[in-house]
């Protein structure tokens, strides 16, 4: 809360004046891991109904669970990427609830001491605004299974695929003030999880999922009650849940009801928020510590060591991205949203035969890639020298034709038609003076559609800029003497060269050299 | 009961029903007061241990020191689907059916 006018701007109207939303939210992230929390059952997606069960999973009688160690490491970089206090000693409590899908009857998760403690989480705003979120703590938990309600008319179907595999749930704040900063900070959060390699943060299957916790008051008022939105499964979701939530509890305050503290659910077809459990039965889940686990306890050398392993954070890329090429805070924060995005820009923009992926270790040659660059040479594996591209320019392209054409197909930049060696000998057919801007966009949409080398398209179509004055010297001369009335108003008012101009790029396809034109037209002109 | 019971924590009727649904225990009505007895003599037994001076000492999870013991990340165990659903009274296609839950 440090600006008044931003705050302000968060704030929604009412009927009684401006009501401020406070929203915490509760995210769920699947562990990356190959086997469960605590059994050897694979965690692998779409298997066979109960075929990734093992016995620990189902709970059947006697069977102990034995941790994951890799489970335990994801959980530590993770804290670690959000800034956070890592607990070298940590307990797994029971939380006793009944339902089908939980063959224990209690999930293993922790209450009292979570393995992650306080951390934050910077965040970028689309207006340009930074806010600092709170991360309340983060704690290891089992997933349950999975119950499909709709496939027999009196019975449901239970799948034990997901019982056990490792979550870990972060919970932050109350710190989020609009529906803008909530999905700011999921998506923030999701780019963290990813670069770490701790969670795909695939949400459409599950893989991340969030609890938003949301309640209205008058600013500066103490914080109203709030209601539990569960399970919401996309970032934008997240954003309509908030709004219509937080609209639902205005009107029924300034109606004179009061809100009631329960768990809702959203449903992006109605837009609205509905009561998921009566309040009867208000959950009590008798939580205490799991007597099969000893505490989960590891030294801070384990910790250090695997902090000296981290790969490069998006906060710490951008800020590279910024000092090292020269890029506006905005285009770098465009960049680094996804590991994959920053990789293909830095492979464009440093002409890398490899794309720089930072696998463990790999950390300081890329540094001392990019220190060179900075310089402005590039040694390639194979010896020869590459000269870079222009930051700027690879930044534009990347953001404005690669993403807005990714955007439009619906398709991942791992999947881009695109690569990022051919965007970059576009890009140096472009600095060359060998193609126009007009005709490398054109270029981009042909390597898009068909493939093949940038530099062989435009040899064998033609498409190589006329600079040679005089053909472009005819071209002018005809269009002035076609036009005597044009070339009178020109003169009178200068600015309508630029017609003369556009005439000129026409009528030789786009391939003359825009500059060369416009000189040779005022000389011509004689304005 | 004890004097030792004036710290020890009671359950009333209402506490007794509610317990017994959390976990879907189905008790009578007619059971209720008996159990709420046993359940109090039970607590009042427990309660001896507020007797000890317990302040500054750390919980004992463990009477030998021990670490907690780990697995590697190798998947070990599952594609058992058949023993997973031996004993369900009803199964179907490897899943367990259980009678209808509405949220």
């Amino acid at each position: 809360m440090s600006a008044p006018a931003s705050t302000r701007s968060k704030l929604i109207k009412g009927m009684t004046g401006d009501w401020e939303v406070v929203i915490g939210l509760e995210v769920h992230a699947q562990v990356s891991s190959r086997a469960k929390l605590f059994s050897g059952a694979a965690t692998e997606f779409g298997g066979a109904p109960n075929s990734h069960v093992s016995l620990v999973d189902a709970a059947m009688p006697g069977m102990l669970p034995v941790i994951n160690k890799e489970c335990v490491a994801q959980a530590i970089r993770t804290g670690l990427g959000l800034n956070a206090k890592i607990n070298l000693k940590s307990v797994f409590d029971r939380k006793n609830y009944f339902y089908p899908d939980l063959p224990q009857g209690y999930q293993i998760s922790q209450y009292k001491e979570p393995i992650v403690g306080e951390g934050i989480v910077d965040v970028d705003l689309p207006d340009g605004e930074s806010v600092a979120i709170g991360v309340e703590r983060l704690h290891l938990e089992q997933d349950a299974g999975k119950s499909l309600h709709d496939q027999h008319p009196s019975m449901s179907y239970v799948d034990l695929n997901r019982s056990g595999v490792a979550l870990m749930e972060i919970v932050s704040k109350p710190d989020l003030r609009s529906s803008a900063e909530a999905m700011a900070y999921l998506a923030k959060l999701r780019a963290i999880l990813r670069y770490l390699g701790t969670c795909d943060g695939d949400m459409e299957k599950g893989s991340l999922r969030a609890d938003v916790n949301v309640s209205v008051r008058k600013p500066g008022a103490p914080l109203g009650t709030r209601c539990e939105i569960k399970n919401v499964n996309s970032i934008r979701f997240v954003g309509q849940a908030v709004e219509v939530e937080a609209r639902r509890q205005i009107e029924i305050i300034e109606d004179g009801g009061k809100i009631d503290q329960e768990t809702r659910l959203y449903d992006p077809n109605k837009n609205e928020t509905r009561s998921m459990r009566s309040k009867e039965e208000a959950h009590d889940y008798r939580y205490f510590p799991d007597p099969d686990l000893l505490p989960l306890e590891f030294t801070q050398g384990y910790v250090d060591e695997l902090k000296s392993k981290l790969p490069e954070l998006p906060d710490d890329k951008q800020a590279r991205f910024i000092t090292a090429f020269g890029l506006s805070p905005y285009d770098a924060s465009v960049l680094v949203a996804e590991r994959e995005s920053a990789e293909f820009f830095e492979t464009v923009t440093l002409g890398l035969t490899t794309s720089p992926k930072t696998k463990s270790g790999g950390q300081a040659e890329l540094v001392a890639k990019v220190g060179m660059a900075v310089d402005s040479k590039v040694t390639r594996a194979d010896g020869r020298e590459d000269t870079k591209r222009d930051p700027k320019l690879a930044a534009n392209w990347v953001i404005n034709e690669l993403f807005g054409r990714l955007n439009k197909e619906g398709r991942d930049i791992a999947a881009s038609p695109v690569s990022a060696a051919q965007l970059g000998a576009i890009l140096d057919l472009m600095a060359d003076g060998t193609i126009s801007g007009k005709i490398a966009k054109d270029l981009f949409e042909i390597v898009w559609t068909e493939g093949g080398d940038p530099r062989d398209i435009v040899e064998a179509r033609g498409m190589k800029q006329v600079t040679d004055l005089g053909a472009i010297e005819k071209v002018v001369d005809e269009i002035i003497a076609q036009n005597p009335d044009k070339v009178e108003q020109a003169r009178a008012k200068p600015q309508l060269i630029g017609w003369f101009v556009g005439q000129a790029m026409k009528s030789s396809g786009g391939k003359a050299n825009p500059q060369a034109v416009n000189d040779l037209i005022k000389r011509k002109l004689g304005v | 009961m004890s004097s030792d019971s004036a710290t020890a924590a009671t359950v009333d009727a209402a506490t007794v029903r509610r317990i017994a649904h959390l976990a879907r225990i189905a008790v009578a009505e007619d059971e209720v007061s008996h159990l709420q007895g046993e359940l109090n003599a039970m607590l009042a037994f427990v309660a001896q241990l507020s007797e000890v001076e317990v302040a500054g000492v750390a919980p004992m999870t463990s009477v030998m020191p021990m670490k907690m013991k780990e697995r590697d990340d190798q998947v070990t165990d599952g594609e058992i689907a058949d023993a997973i659903v031996q004993n369900a009274p009803v199964s179907e296609e490897h899943f367990f059916l259980v009678p209808k839950v509405v949220e």
